[in-house]
C-alpha cells in the first residue's frame, strides 16, 4: 500500500495541472499548494519508510515486469530526494507567491500553476524511474514546463531570455536523445538494471567501444547542457534576472537539480561506476565543474544587478556540483550530492529574499539602491545573510559541510585532483566571499532611516513563515549533517 | 575595435545574442526603459550587427564550424561502429524485448499491432507522459500568445478567400477528417494510433478553417469546447492508466478484458486510450494553428 503513493502522486500531478489549466488565479494556487503539501506528505511517509529499514522495491507500472514494461525503482535516497524537492517546492509557492502574482498577468496564473504542477510531477518521476526512456519523456516535460514559466512574465526581456533557455534546453534534449538511441543500439534494452548488466559485459569484452563511449558523452553533455554548466551557464544570467523570482528559484533549485539527479542516476544505475570512471568520463565533468566554477564567480563579482549577481553564482555551484562528482567515485559522488540539497535549499532561498528586499526600495534590483534595505524588511535581510554565508562555507551552515566533504574526496584522490580542488575551493570561497560579503554589508550599512513602505512590509510578511524555515533548514541541515551525509553516502554506496 | 578582455566581457554578461547571428535584421525587441511599459520597442541594445566588431563575426562562424566538424567526425566514428542498420541479429532486434514484442503482443495485449501493444500497454506509461508534452507545450503557447482578456492572439492575419482552396477544401475536408478517425479507431488492428490518426484529423480541422475564415471569422471550435475535449481526455487517460497501472503492480486483473483479436472492441483499453490520445493531438495541433494565425482556438 504505502509504495502506491509514488504512483497515486503522479497521477495526481498530472490531473491536477489540467486542472489548473483552466481554472481560476485563486484556485489554481490553492490546488497547486495542495498538490505539492501532498507530495511532500506521501513522499516523506515513504522515505521515512525507507530510511527504518523498509525494503526498496521495483513498481511496475502496468502488467509487465523489466525489461518489458515500464517500472519506478522506490528506493530510500530517491524518495528522499523528491520529499526534499516537494518542501523546497512548497516554500518556493509559500513565500514567492507575492512575485508570482505581480510577474504574471492576471488570468494567466492558472496556466503557471499548471505549469508548477507538471514540473511537480516530472521531478517526481525524475527521481524514481527505473526506465532510461521515461527519464527523457519527463525531460521534455520540465523543459517545456520551465520556458513556459519563464515566458509568463511577459515582457520583451524576459521572452528573450526564456527563448534563450528553450534553446539550450532543447539542445541538451537532443544530445540525451542520441545518446539513448545508441545506448539501445548497442544493448537493445531501455530499463536500467539490465542496462547495466549488459553495458558492464560489453564494457569487460571491448565490443562497441566506441559507441559506449559516445553514448556516454552525449547522456552527460545533454544533462550538463540542461543544468547549465560553464560553458553552457550563460542562459542563466538573463534568465534568472528578467523571470519572476519565484520562477528562478524553480528552475535554479529544482528542475535543473532534477537533471543532475538523473545524470548521476544514470551514472550509477545504467553505466555503473566502475565502468563511467573507467572510461575517463569523470575527468570531463571534473575539468568543466572547475571552469564554471571560477568564471561563476569571477562574473558574479562584476555584477551590480543582485539578480545576476545570484544567477553567476548558481553557475559557480552547479559547477561545484560537478566536479564533486568528477573527483571520485564513492566520496565524490556523496559530496556531489550534499551540495545539490545544499544549493536547492539556499538558492530559492536567497532569490525570495532579495525579492523582499527589491520589494521596499522600488523594485530596484541595483545595488545602490539597496543601502540599508536589510534594516527596513530586517526578516528578509537575516534569511539573506544566512544564504549567502551558505555560499560562502561559513561554519555551521550547509555550504560549510558540502565544501568539506568535497575537499575530504578530494584528499583521497590522486595528485592533481588533490591540488586543483583544494586551490579551487580556496579560491572560490574567496571570490564568493568577495561578492555576498559586498552585498550583506551593503544590505546593512545604515544610510537614512529606514523605510520599507507597503510593499517591502506586505511582501515581508507573506515572505515571513517560508523564509523562516528556508534559514533554519539550511542552519539545521548544516550542523546536524550526519544525516543528509548518511543519506548521500548511501546513494554513493559507500554504506 | 573591441579588445579580446572587453568582447570576452559582453559576452560573458549575455549581450551577444549568438541565436540572433542569423537574423537578417539584427534586431532584438526589450522593454521600452523611458515608459516603464512591457511594450516591444525596437533598439539596438541586443543587436549582434550593431555591437559585434569585426573580429567576433569572423571568428565566431570559424569557430562553429571547426566545433561542428569535430562533433561531425566524432558521431559518424560512432556510427560506423555502431551494428549494421536492418540486420536480423543485432541487440536491439534479436535482444529479448523485441523478441517478446513480436511474438507475444497479441497473446499479451490483444492488439494486432504490435507497436500499438507497445506504446499503449507495454510502455504505456512513456506514452503518457508523452501526452502531457503536448499539453504542456499547448500551456506553454497560451502564456506567450494568449491576452487574458481577450482570448486572442496580438494581430489577425487574415487568409484571403481563395476559390481553388475552398472548392478543394469543401471536397476534401470530410474525407480527410474520415480518414484520420478511421486511423485512430484502427489503431490496435492495423497501421494507425492516436498520434498519426490525431495530425491527420487536425490537418483536415486546419484546412476547414483556413477557408471558412474568411467568411466569418470563426473557427470549427471555442475555446470552451478545446478545453473541454482536451480536459476530459487527459483526465480520462491518466485515471484510466493509473487504474491500470495499479492493477499491474498490486497483481490484479484489470477490468478491461483483451477479447477477441481482431474485433473493433478488442484489446483493453487501446482503444479509448487511442481515442484519447487522437482527441488532444488534434486539438492541440488545431489551437497552435488558430493561435498562430491570431484568432480563438
Amino acid at each position: 500500500m504505502i509504495y502506491d503513493i509514488p504512483l497515486l502522486l503522479i497521477v495526481m500531478s498530472l490531473i491536477s495541472s489540467v486542472i489548473c489549466s483552466f481554472s481560476g488565479d485563486r484556485f489554481s494556487r490553492g490546488l497547486c499548494i495542495f498538490l505539492v503539501s501532498c507530495s511532500l506528505l506521501g513522499n516523506g511517509t515513504l522515505a521515512a519508510h525507507l530510511l527504518s529499514g523498509g525494503q526498496s522495491v521495483y513498481y511496475m507500472m502496468g502488467h509487465f515486469p523489466h525489461p518489458w514494461g515500464n517500472e519506478l525503482r522506490l528506493g530510500m535516497t530517491e524518495s528522499f530526494m523528491i520529499s526534499f524537492f516537494s518542501l523546497v517546492m512548497l516554500l518556493i509557492l509559500l513565500g514567492g507567491g507575492r512575485s508570482i502574482r505581480e510577474k504574471t498577468e492576471k488570468g494567466r496564473r492558472g496556466y503557471y500553476h499548471a505549469l508548477v504542477c507538471l514540473i511537480m510531477g516530472s521531478l517526481t518521476v525524475l527521481c524514481y524511474t527505473n526506465d532510461i526512456f521515461t527519464g527523457y519523456v519527463f525531460i521534455e516535460i520540465s523543459t517545456l514546463a520551465s520556458a513556459g514559466i519563464l515566458f509568463s512574465r511577459g515582457t520583451g526581456r524576459s521572452i528573450l531570455a526564456s527563448v534563450r533557455y528553450m534553446i539550450f534546453s532543447l539542445v541538451g534534449s537532443g544530445l540525451f536523445m542520441m545518446g539513448l538511441i545508441i545506448l539501445y543500439a548497442i544493448t537493445g534494452y531501455l530499463l536500467m538494471p539490465e542496462l547495466k548488466e549488459s553495458v558492464c559485459s560489453l564494457y569487460s569484452s571491448g565490443t562497441y567501444a566506441m559507441p559506449l563511449i559516445s553514448s556516454a558523452a552525449l547522456l552527460s553533455i545533454g544533462l550538463a547542457v540542461k543544468s547549465g554548466l560553464f560553458p553552457f551557464h550563460i542562459w542563466m544570467s538573463d534568465t534568472y534576472s528578467e523571470a519572476a523570482p519565484a520562477s528562478s528559484a524553480i528552475l535554479s533549485g529544482l528542475v535543473c537539480k532534477g537533471y543532475i539527479f538523473l545524470l548521476m542516476k544514470i551514472i550509477r544505475d545504467v553505466f555503473g561506476q566502475d565502468v563511467y570512471y573507467g572510461m575517463g568520463m569523470n575527468n570531463v565533468l571534473f575539468v568543466f565543474g572547475v571552469l564554471g566554477v571560477i568564471v561563476g564567480s569571477v562574473s558574479a563579482i562584476r555584477e551590480d544587478d543582485i539578480f545576476r549577481m545570484l544567477a553567476f553564482s548558481s553557475a559557480c555551484q552547479i559547477g561545484y556540483v560537478y566536479m564533486a562528482a568528477g573527483i571520485s567515485p564513492l566520496a565524490g559522488t556523496a559530496a556531489a550530492l550534499y551540495q545539490m540539497f545544499a544549493h536547492s535549499a539556499v538558492k530559492p532561498s536567497l532569490f525570495l529574499s532579495s525579492d523582499v528586499l527589491c520589494a521596499c526600495r522600488g523594485d530596484s534590483r541595483h545595488f545602490s539602491d539597496l543601502t540599508g534595505a536589510g534594516y527596513s524588511v530586517p526578516l528578509a535581510g537575516i534569511v539573506f545573510t544566512a544564504g549567502a554565508l551558505s555560499m560562502i562555507g561559513v561554519p555551521a551552515t550547509m555550504g560549510f559541510v558540502s565544501k568539506c566533504l568535497m575537499g575530504g574526496a578530494a584528499l583521497a584522490a590522486s595528485d592533481i585532483k588533490k591540488y586543483t580542488v583544494l586551490g579551487v575551493i580556496a579560491l572560490s570561497t574567496l571570490l564568493n566571499t568577495l561578492y555576498f560579503a559586498r552585498t550583506v554589508i551593503r544590505i546593512y550599512t545604515y544610510k537614512d532611516p529606514p523605510r520599507a513602505g507597503r510593499a517591502g512590509t506586505e511582501a515581508q510578511k507573506a515572505f515571513a513563515v517560508p523564509g523562516t524555515v528556508f534559514a533554519l533548514l539550511n542552519l539545521s541541515m548544516g550542523i546536524f549533517a550526519s544525516f543528509l551525509t548518511r543519506v548521500s553516502e548511501k546513494f554513493a554506496g559507500i554504506l | 575595435m573591441k579588445s579580446f578582455r572587453e568582447w570576452f566581457r559582453d559576452w560573458d554578461s549575455g549581450r551577444y545574442d549568438l541565436t540572433e547571428m542569423t537574423a537578417s535584421s539584427g534586431e532584438a525587441f526589450r522593454e521600452d526603459p523611458d515608459s516603464g511599459s512591457s511594450r516591444w520597442a525596437r533598439t539596438e541594445v541586443f543587436s549582434i550587427r550593431a555591437d559585434v566588431t569585426g573580429t567576433f563575426r569572423k571568428l565566431y562562424p570559424v569557430m562553429s564550424l571547426i566545433l561542428c566538424a569535430v562533433i561531425i567526425v566524432f558521431l559518424l566514428y560512432t556510427v560506423e561502429a555502431l551494428p549494421p542498420f536492418a540486420s536480423a541479429d543485432t541487440p536491439a532486434n534479436a535482444g529479448e524485448v523485441s523478441l517478446r514484442y513480436n511474438s507475444m503482443a497479441l497473446e499479451e495485449t490483444g492488439a494486432l499491432n504490435v507497436v500499438s501493444g507497445v506504446i499503449l500497454d507495454y510502455r504505456a506509461f512513456d506514452t503518457l507522459g508523452e501526452s502531457h508534452v503536448l499539453f504542456a507545450a499547448a500551456v506553454a503557447v497560451f502564456i506567450l500568445m494568449l491576452e487574458p482578456t481577450k482570448g486572442a492572439g496580438p494581430e489577425t492575419l487574415g487568409v484571403s478567400p481563395d476559390t481553388v482552396l475552398e472548392g478543394t477544401a469543401r471536397v476534401l475536408g470530410p474525407v480527410i477528417a474520415v480518414f484520420g478517425i478511421y486511423i485512430i479507431l484502427n489503431g490496435h488492428l492495423g497501421p494507425g494510433g492516436g498520434f498519426a490518426g490525431g495530425s491527420v484529423l487536425s490537418g483536415a480541422m486546419i484546412l476547414i478553417r483556413m477557408t471558412s475564415r474568411g467568411r466569418d471569422g470563426k473557427g470549427l471550435l471555442s475555446m470552451k469546447g478545446y478545453r473541454i475535449i482536451t480536459a476530459s481526455s487527459l483526465i480520462f487517460y491518466s485515471l484510466a492508466k493509473g487504474y491500470s497501472f495499479w492493477c499491474g503492480a498490486n497483481g490484479h486483473e484489470t477490468i478491461f478484458s483483451a477479447g477477441e483479436a481482431g474485433r473493433i472492441f478488442s484489446a483493453g483499453l487501446i482503444l479509448p486510450l487511442n481515442i484519447a490520445v487522437g482527441a488532444v493531438v488534434a486539438c492541440t495541433m488545431y489551437g497552435f494553428y488558430s493561435i498562430f494565425t491570431g484568432g480563438e482556438v
